[in-house]
């Protein structure tokens, strides 16, 4: 078999048991309260990263600061003037990184 | 009906989601031809993991690196799966299953604060992300000679733009969740130079332990994004 279709079929099964292993290891019952106070941080710290990380991670394990910045900085304008206007602070990151890479 | 205002809640995302999945297939089609783009974003359904496994085999990696590189982006799926679980009722196979259906941006819709989570609503949000990504693939895939660089059009920064909105939700949760949010982009940046990527993300989770120095009452249940 070839290396793209290995990576594509282990890939598959790995990511479903990933997904799987969560809700199968703890389903289900209550947590104790200090756990579920950890547990409504997780989005907020993941999210985070997730920005930052795709807004400055270059591509061989760099930190870069380019026209990423730019659109996401963008983005975050319309948010601030409109916390739910989703589609538009997208728009707009897309628009202002474009823009700026064509000068 | 939260599964259908689920689905209304997944459009915008869905929306983003055909952009950079066209991204997806212009960059897999050099890599790995046309079909195997289309099945990998049909099965594994993961766009950081895509991307990652993509870019390793570009280079002349192997496979085996390739997979390395997709699972530790994917990674984050077990503490994001830990955050639901105290949400789900039913067996073991069940639970797995509506696992199945978890993408950053649904599970974080279907967050309600408090650490509950509104299963339907993210199986709902994720319904449309499902065709859009598949369909964005194979547009991207078959008309890669005429769309050109899809980073001259700013495609790559559509999923961290989106990703800062749904941030902003999360962090009406209060001082606390303004906290973790800080200390994990700070966590993840401090990383990046340092190890293969996925592990700074996955790291970062381990902000949400400053929950444990709370102690004040649970944090109001969240508007709904939309």
């Amino acid at each position: 078999m070839s290396d793209v279709w290995t990576t594509i079929i282990v890939l598959t099964v790995g990511t479903a048991l990933i997904r799987a292993s969560g809700p199968v290891s703890v389903g289900g019952r209550e947590l104790p309260a200090p756990v579920m106070r950890v547990v409504a941080l997780v989005a907020a710290s993941l999210l985070a990263a997730l920005v930052v990380v795709e807004t400055f991670a270059g591509g061989d394990d760099t930190l870069e600061l380019d026209e990423r910045a730019l659109g996401v900085a963008a983005a975050g304008g319309v948010l601030i003037i409109r916390h739910d206007a989703l589609l538009r602070a997208v728009i707009a990151a897309a628009v202002v990184a474009a823009l700026a890479r064509a000068i | 009906m939260s599964f259908q205002a689920g689905i209304r809640a997944g459009i915008p995302y869905a929306v983003a989601a055909v952009l950079v999945a066209i991204s997806f297939g212009v960059v897999a089609r050099p890599v790995m031809g046309t079909v195997a783009p289309i099945v990998m974003s049909a099965i594994v359904f993961a766009g950081s993991a895509q991307f990652a496994s993509v870019a390793v085999l570009a280079s002349g990696g192997s496979a085996a690196a390739a997979i390395v590189a997709g699972l530790l982006l994917n990674a984050r799926y077990f503490p994001m799966g830990v955050a639901l679980a105290p949400s789900l009722h039913g067996g073991p196979l069940r639970r797995a299953l509506i696992g199945q259906t978890m993408i950053d941006a649904s599970w974080a819709m279907a967050s309600r604060g408090g650490g509950r989570f509104d299963p339907a609503f993210m199986m709902g949000a994720t319904l449309p992300s499902y065709p859009c990504w598949v369909g964005g693939t194979a547009i991207g895939v078959l008309a890669g000679d005429v769309i050109g660089d899809p980073e001259r059009l700013g495609l790559d920064v559509l999923f961290p733009a989106f990703f800062l909105g749904l941030l902003v939700g999360e962090l009406r949760g209060g001082r606390l969740a303004v906290a973790a949010a800080c200390l994990g982009a700070a966590i993840a940046l401090a990383l990046t130079p340092f190890t293969p990527a996925g592990v700074p993300i996955i790291a970062a989770s381990a902000a949400a332990l400053i929950g444990l120095a709370g102690n004040g009452p649970e944090p109001e249940p969240e508007e709904a994004n939309a």
